[in-house]
C-alpha cells in the first residue's frame, strides 16, 4: 500500500467513524446548552440504531420499497425514535425535578433493554437482526470524488456523513444567530433571566431535549445501516459516552463538538486500519485500540484545561426561585 | 424527620412496585404471560439452593460496584470509571494470585491488598486530573475504561497468559472459594467476597456517616462552594473520593478473579458490572446499605431473568426494562412523593 492509498483509507476511515459521534455530540450540545444534562445519549443513539435496521429492514426487504429508499425512511425513523424516547427524560428532568443524571442512566438502561427485548421479539429469539440489504452506500459525486486524495478521502462517504456536517452548520446558525438559540443559551445560563423577559423556559427545555433525541437517533441510525449492517447489543456499545466525551472536550459548541468527533473519528481510523497499514508490526494492537482514549486524556489535561459548563446545566427550574 | 426517613424507604419499594407493574405490562403487551415470567423469576432466584447461592454469587461484585459509584457520587463525582478500575482490580489480584507465592489466606488477602491499591490509583488518575486541572471526569473515567480494557488484555497476553486466551489460574493458596459455604448452596460459586462485601458496606456507611474525613467529603459534594469557604480543602476530597471509589471497584475485581473464575479471560468488551453499579448505587439511594439492598435487587432479577428466558422463553430484558422503570422512579421521587402524600392526606382525613 503506497502513502496516498494509506492517506484515502485514513482520512475515508476519520468522515466516517466520527459521523455518529458528530450527531450525537451535536444532539449534547443542544441539550446541555439549555440547561439539561442527558447521559442518556448513549440510550437513545441504541433505540436509534434499533429503529434504523428495522424500518430498512421492513420498508425495504417486506414491504419491497425501491432499495435506495430504505435506507432513508431507516434514518427517519431512527430520527423520530430518538425523539419520541427523549421525551420520558424530557419529563422527568423539566416538570418532575428529578435528578438529570439519575433520569439518563435509566434511559440507557431501558433503551437498551427496550431493543433488545423487540429484537427477539421480531427476530424469532434471536440476540440480533437480520442483515440489512439496503444499507447507505457511499456516494459518488460527479467530477468531485475524482480529485485526487481529497476526493476518494474526504467526499466518497456515507449520505449520513454530509448530514452531520450540515447539521453541525445548522446547529451553529440556530444557536447563535437565531432568536430561539439565545433564548436556548439563555436558559441553559440563567433561566429566572429568561423567565423574567418572557421565554418559557420550560418549552424552549423541553425543545431542546426532543431535538437532541433526534440528532442522538440518526446517530445510533448511521451505525447500523452505514457502518455495520445489523443491530446487536453492541453496535452502539459507548458511542453515546463518546459523545458526551465530544461534547465537554468540544466546550459545549457544535463546532468543538464535531473537531473533537473527528479527532476520535481519526483514532479510530488508525486503530482500525492498523492492521491494513501495517501498523501492528510495530505497535501491539491493543496499544493501537487505547490510543485515541490516551490522547484524549493527554489533550484534555495539557491543551484544553477547564471546561465550563452552561451555569444551569443540570439543575431543575422552578418559577419563583432565583 | 420521621417523615424523611421512612420516604427514602418507602420511595424505592413504591418504584420496585412500579417496575413490576410496568414490565408486567409490557410482557402483557408483547403476548406473554407476566405471572408465569415474574413466577420463572421468583423460581431463578430461590428455587433451590444452589439458585441461591449463586444469587449471592451474582450480588457481590455489584454490591463493590454500587459503594464505589455511591461513594463518588456522595462528593459530587460521577463515575463511570467503575468499569475500568474493576478491570485493574481483577488483573492485579489475576497476576498476585498466580504468580507470587504465599502462606494460604494470607496469599489472598495480598492480592485483594495490591488490587485495592492499583484500582484506587487507576481511579486516582481521574480523581487528580479534576483536583488539579479540572478535567471532567465523566471524559477521564470512560477514556479510563477503554484504557484498562485494552490495557488488561495486552498484559494478559504478554505477560499472564495460561491456557487459551485466559490468564494463568490462581495458585489455590489464594482462592477465596470456601468449601463448605459452596456445600451449603448445593456447589454454587459463592464465596468469602459476599462477606467482605457486607464488611465494606458496614466500613463504608461508618467512613461516610460517622467520621470527619466522610463529613468532609459530603460537604464538599453538597456544596464545593460553602465547603471551601468553610476551610476544607476541595480538591483533596475530590482526589480521596476517586480513590477511595476506585478502592472498592478494585476490591470487586479481585473477589471475581479469586472467587468465581480462578483467572481473567482476554475480553473484547466490558464486563458491564460497573455500568450496573450505577444503576445499585442509584437504587440505594447512596446509601451503603441502600447498596446492598439495590444490588440484592438488581443482581437478583438479572440472575433469575436467565432462569425466565431457559424455560419460559421470555426476552431477559424484560427484566432490565423493570430495573430501568425502577430508577426512573427513584429519579422521579417526586411522583411517588405526590403519590405518599395524597395518601396520607386522605388518611388524615378520614382520621378526623
Amino acid at each position: 500500500m503506497n502513502f496516498t492509498d494509506m492517506l484515502i483509507t485514513i482520512l475515508n476511515g476519520t468522515i466516517i467513524f466520527s459521523t455518529p459521534l458528530i450527531l450525537a455530540a451535536l444532539g449534547g450540545v443542544i441539550n446541555e446548552r439549555a440547561g439539561i444534562v442527558n447521559i442518556g445519549l448513549e440510550g437513545l443513539m441504541t433505540i436509534g440504531a434499533f429503529a434504523a435496521a428495522v424500518v430498512t429492514i421492513w420498508t425495504g426487504e417486506t414491504l419491497g420499497l425501491p432499495g435506495w429508499m430504505a435506507p432513508y425512511l431507516g434514518i427517519i425513523a431512527a430520527m423520530i425514535a430518538g425523539m419520541v424516547f427523549a421525551v420520558p427524560h424530557a419529563v422527568a428532568s423539566i416538570d418532575l425535578k428529578a435528578d438529570q443524571v439519575v433520569s439518563g442512566v435509566a434511559l440507557n438502561f431501558f433503551a437498551a433493554g427496550f431493543a433488545l427485548f423487540m429484537v427477539k421479539k421480531l427476530f424469532e429469539g434471536a440476540g440480533q437482526t437480520t442483515t440489512v440489504q439496503n444499507v447507505f452506500t457511499k456516494v459518488n459525486i460527479p467530477f468531485l470524488s475524482d480529485i485526487p486524495v481529497i476526493g476518494p478521502g474526504l467526499l466518497k462517504i456515507y449520505p449520513t456523513s454530509y448530514l452531520a456536517f450540515i447539521l453541525v452548520g445548522l446547529a451553529y446558525w440556530m444557536l447563535y444567530k437565531t432568536p430561539f438559540g439565545l433564548r436556548l443559551r439563555a436558559v441553559g445560563e440563567h433561566p429566572r433571566a429568561a423567565d423574567t423577559v418572557g421565554v418559557n423556559v420550560r418549552k424552549v427545555r423541553y425543545l431542546a431535549v426532543i431535538l437532541s433525541g433526534g440528532l442522538a437517533g440518526i446517530g445510533g441510525g448511521t451505525l447500523s445501516i452505514a457502518i455495520s449492517s445489523n443491530f446487536q447489543h453492541s453496535t452502539v456499545s459507548g458511542h453515546g459516552f463518546m459523545a458526551l466525551a465530544a461534547m465537554i472536550f468540544g466546550k459545549w459548541h457544535p463546532a468543538g463538538a464535531m473537531g473533537a468527533a473527528l479527532f476520535f473519528g481519526l483514532a479510530t481510523a488508525l486503530a482500525v486500519s492498523g492492521q491494513v497499514l501495517g501498523l501492528t508490526a510495530y505497535v501491539p494492537s491493543e496499544f493501537l485500540n487505547a490510543l485515541p482514549y490516551l490522547l484524549t486524556i493527554l489533550a484534555l489535561a495539557g491543551v484544553v484545561g477547564r471546561a465550563e459548563a452552561p451555569a444551569a446545566s443540570g439543575k431543575p427550574y422552578e418559577k419563583g426561585s432565583r | 424527620m420521621q417523615t424523611s426517613r421512612w420516604n427514602a424507604i418507602l420511595v424505592p419499594v413504591l418504584a420496585v412496585i412500579l417496575g413490576l407493574i410496568v414490565g408486567g405490562l409490557l410482557m402483557l403487551l408483547m403476548g406473554y404471560n407476566p405471572i408465569v415470567g415474574f413466577g420463572s423469576v421468583f423460581q431463578g432466584i430461590f428455587g433451590n439452593m444452589y439458585f441461591i447461592g449463586e444469587t449471592l454469587r451474582a450480588v457481590t461484585p455489584l454490591i463493590f460496584a454500587g459503594l464505589a459509584v455511591a461513594f463518588a457520587f456522595r462528593t459530587g463525582l460521577f463515575n463511570i470509571g467503575v468499569e475500568g478500575q474493576f478491570i485493574v482490580g481483577q488483573l492485579a489480584a489475576a497476576w498476585v494470585g498466580a504468580f507470587w507465592t504465599l502462606p494460604t489466606g494470607l496469599h489472598a488477602a495480598v492480592a485483594i491488598l495490591v488490587a485495592m491499591i492499583a484500582a484506587g490509583l487507576y481511579a486516582g488518575i481521574a480523581g487528580w486530573l479534576k483536583a488539579r486541572l479540572g478535567v471532567h471526569e465523566v471524559i477521564t473515567t470512560i477514556m479510563l475504561n477503554y484504557i484498562a480494557l485494552f490495557g488488561a488484555n495486552w498484559t494478559i497476553r504478554t505477560y499472564l497468559i495460561g491456557a487459551s486466551e485466559r490468564s494463568k489460574d490462581i495458585l489455590p493458596s489464594a482462592s477465596l472459594q470456601a468449601q463448605w459455604l459452596s456445600d451449603l448452596f448445593e456447589g454454587a460459586r459463592i464465596n468469602w467476597g459476599l462477606l467482605l462485601a457486607l464488611a465494606f458496606s458496614l466500613i463504608c456507611y461508618w467512613l461516610l456517616m460517622k467520621t470527619t474525613t466522610g463529613y468532609e467529603l459530603r460537604a464538599v459534594g453538597f456544596n464545593p462552594h460553602a465547603s471551601e469557604y468553610a476551610g476544607m480543602n476541595v480538591s483533596k476530597n475530590i482526589f480521596r473520593a476517586m480513590l477511595i471509589s476506585g478502592v472498592l471497584a478494585g476490591i470487586g475485581g479481585a473477589t471475581d478473579v479469586l472467587g468465581v473464575n480462578g483467572n481473567m479471560a482476554i475480553s473484547a468488551g466490558f464486563t458491564g458490572i460497573g455500568f450496573d453499579g450505577i444503576a445499585v448505587a442509584l437504587i440505594g439511594n447512596n446509601n451503603p446499605f441502600g447498596v446492598i439492598f439495590g444490588a440484592l435487587l438488581f443482581g437478583g432479577l438479572s440472575f433469575g431473568a436467565d432462569n425466565m428466558q431457559r424455560v419460559e422463553g421470555i426476552p431477559t430484558e424484560s427484566i432490565q426494562i423493570v430495573i430501568s422503570i425502577v430508577i426512573y422512579f427513584v429519579a422521579a421521587a417526586t411522583i411517588v412523593n405526590w403519590f405518599l402524600g395524597k395518601l396520607r392526606r386522605r388518611q388524615g382525613v378520614s382520621q378526623k
